[in-house]
């Protein structure tokens, strides 16, 4: 009868309290693995709050550095905010258009082998480091032709673009397939169903891809030290010219041997950190949204 | 085995009896039909006509290939990947696989109603209206839309709420709006493919009726796996079963084709009758 008991001996039961215990000692490792994940970002924010704190104000993102500067005149990053925004802007421009378009052709379009051999290249660029588009692209632009926010901004293209691609396609390849079936079973011809069936559902999901990218690459450095870094200090607009970035003015205070320097580089570190948790934190509720709207049928 | 059909399979019907065969007008004339997926064979060997003004129904055991076969009427199958067909499929004379014939002119006049309802998530009206607006349906819209509708017996139900988006119908009212939509760019051929699988009875009834009462406009091929509504919707029904090949390769291929009232009261197929009896799928 003890072979049934539950609580007595029983044989079954032998190894019992060991399976408990290697059971709670791994739960236990897969929490501190978990928590030192969260620890991680916990300990980056605050420290960079921290020493961000002094520089901390509205002259940060309103004034222009003033180098070498022996007075207390208010000073801040304007020009590298507007770099930044500008350079990434461009490059969203040049890469969302080109990065969609990848994604509904192989999705849509490509036979199968064209769509193995062009995601398995998409994900190669996607693993290229930065620093080897910035060289490529100051081989391909700024040699002979002097740095430019715009040669920037195609680096950061560069970047995007398998970023862009990837995420649209796997929102294309939840589409379900019954409403390109009930369109084209209409006799409506196949491009027409991708651009007003198709493309609609995936909107959202497009979305979330492109913010991510742009929270990706608003803090690249690598490329930009190549191709847009020899700026002055004043605001510049013009992506004709090199434009200051917020990643490489951090950078280049980091090196200066004023403490007030150091501040300000902690702060634009701060800037940029809280920029792209919002970002990624908008994606994925973006993401969360259209999800439930395309798998709620 | 005796050829006594039981009682329970007598089902009610409304049809009215067949013109003679030489007065049918034929629609598709399938000949030799191979569908295969990636290698393997689907259906093998389909040849039968398709009359105009009629209602023919593909039944058989699940895996026969009837939802291959229908879906070859209208090129359907191009989508799928790895998929070719060998034998000629033609419509009023013209083989739709031809080199100069484009898939989407085959589908604007072979519509097609799918298993489940996939209304496009936009309003009742819009899903009416779209297909009509793409391929330039643009006068008298309105009228067109209440015909639609009206002809797929959904008007009453809607009428009041054409702006409401279609995913808020139920199974059944989106499975006659995907109907009403299909019929609203006139195609000659409906081609239905178990479109009442996911329906309550009511809503099969409501869909039965409706193929009744337009087969004087189009014609209807419709797949169902339920013989009793075979029985009652269908003037000609094809029998699909399933043969083992001596690898144990499976295919699906046509074993009769006849007149439903033939099919169903005397087969003359083996197959057919232990199919149709209940004592087999």
């Amino acid at each position: 009868m003890s072979a049934q008991s539950l609580t007595g001996p029983n044989p079954r039961l032998d190894r019992l309290p060991r399976r408990k215990a290697v059971n709670r000692i791994m739960e236990l490792l897969a929490w501190l693995a978990a928590a030192i994940a969260v620890g991680i970002l916990v300990v980056v924010v605050v420290s960079v709050f921290r020493h961000a704190l002094p520089a901390l104000n509205l002259d940060l993102l309103t004034k222009d550095p003033i180098p070498f500067s022996l007075t207390n005149a208010p000073q801040g990053l304007a020009n590298a905010f507007v770099g930044t925004i500008v350079i990434v802007g461009i490059a969203t421009l040049m890469a969302l258009p080109v990065g969609i378009l990848v994604a509904i052709y192989l999705n849509e379009f490509a036979p199968a082998s064209i769509r193995n051999g062009v995601t398995l290249v998409l994900d190669i660029l996607n693993g290229v480091p930065a620093i080897v588009i910035g060289i490529f692209v100051f081989g391909l632009f700024v040699v002979g032709h002097g740095q430019s926010g715009l040669a920037g901004a195609f680096a950061l293209a560069c970047l995007m673009l398998p970023l862009v691609s990837r995420s649209t396609m796997e929102i294309l390849a939840l589409v379900p397939n019954s409403l390109r079936e009930a369109s084209l079973g209409l006799g409506v011809p196949q491009w027409r169903t991708t651009l007003s069936i198709v493309l609609p559902q995936a909107t959202g999901g497009i979305l979330t891809g492109t913010v991510l990218a742009v929270a990706r690459v608003a803090g690249e450095t690598a490329p930009l030290l190549f191709v847009s870094s020899f700026v002055g200090t004043q605001t510049e607009w013009n992506p004709i010219h090199a434009l200051q970035t917020v990643p490489v003015a951090i950078f280049e205070l980091s090196e200066s041997p004023d403490p007030a320097d150091h501040a300000r580089a902690w702060a634009a570190a701060l800037v940029l950190l809280l920029f792209i948790l919002f970002t990624s934190l908008a994606a994925r509720w973006l993401a969360n949204r259209n999800r439930s709207k395309l798998t709620a049928r | 085995m005796s050829t006594t059909i039981e009682p329970t399979m007598r089902v009610e019907t409304r049809r009215q009896p067949l013109p003679p065969k030489e007065r049918l007008e034929r629609i598709f004339s399938i000949e030799g039909l191979d569908a295969i997926y990636s290698g393997k064979p689907a259906v093998k060997d389909v040849t039968m006509e398709v009359y105009k003004n009629l209602v023919t129904a593909i039944i058989g055991p699940s895996g026969c290939g009837k939802s291959t076969f229908i879906r070859c009427l209208n090129r359907m199958n191009d989508l799928i990947p790895g998929f070719t067909q060998t034998g000629t499929i033609s419509y009023h004379d013209q083989d739709i696989c031809g080199a100069s014939v484009d898939p989407v002119a085959v589908r604007r006049n072979i519509g097609m109603v799918f298993q489940r309802p996939n209304p496009f998530p936009k309003s009742i009206r819009d899903n009416v209206a779209w297909g009509m607006n793409v391929l330039g349906i643009k006068d008298n819209q309105d009228e067109r839309i209440e015909r639609a509708l009206t002809q797929a017996a959904l008007w009453d139900e809607v009428k009041d709420r054409l702006k409401a988006s279609a995913l808020s119908l139920s199974g059944g009212q989106q499975q006659r709006l995907c109907i009403a939509r299909a019929i609203a760019v006139e195609p000659d051929v409906v081609l239905m493919d178990e479109p009442a699988s996911a329906l309550d009875p009511i809503a099969t009834q409501a869909i039965e009726e409706l193929m009744h009462n337009l087969k004087s406009e189009y014609t209807f091929v419709i797949v169902t796996h339920n013989m009793q509504q075979a029985a009652r919707v269908a003037d000609m029904t094809a029998f699909f079963s399933i043969s083992q090949g001596s690898e144990g390769q499976r295919w699906g291929e046509l074993v009769e084709y006849d007149a439903t009232e033939k099919i169903f009261t005397a087969p003359s197929d083996k197959k057919t009758e232990d199919y149709v009896t209940g004592r087999f799928g």
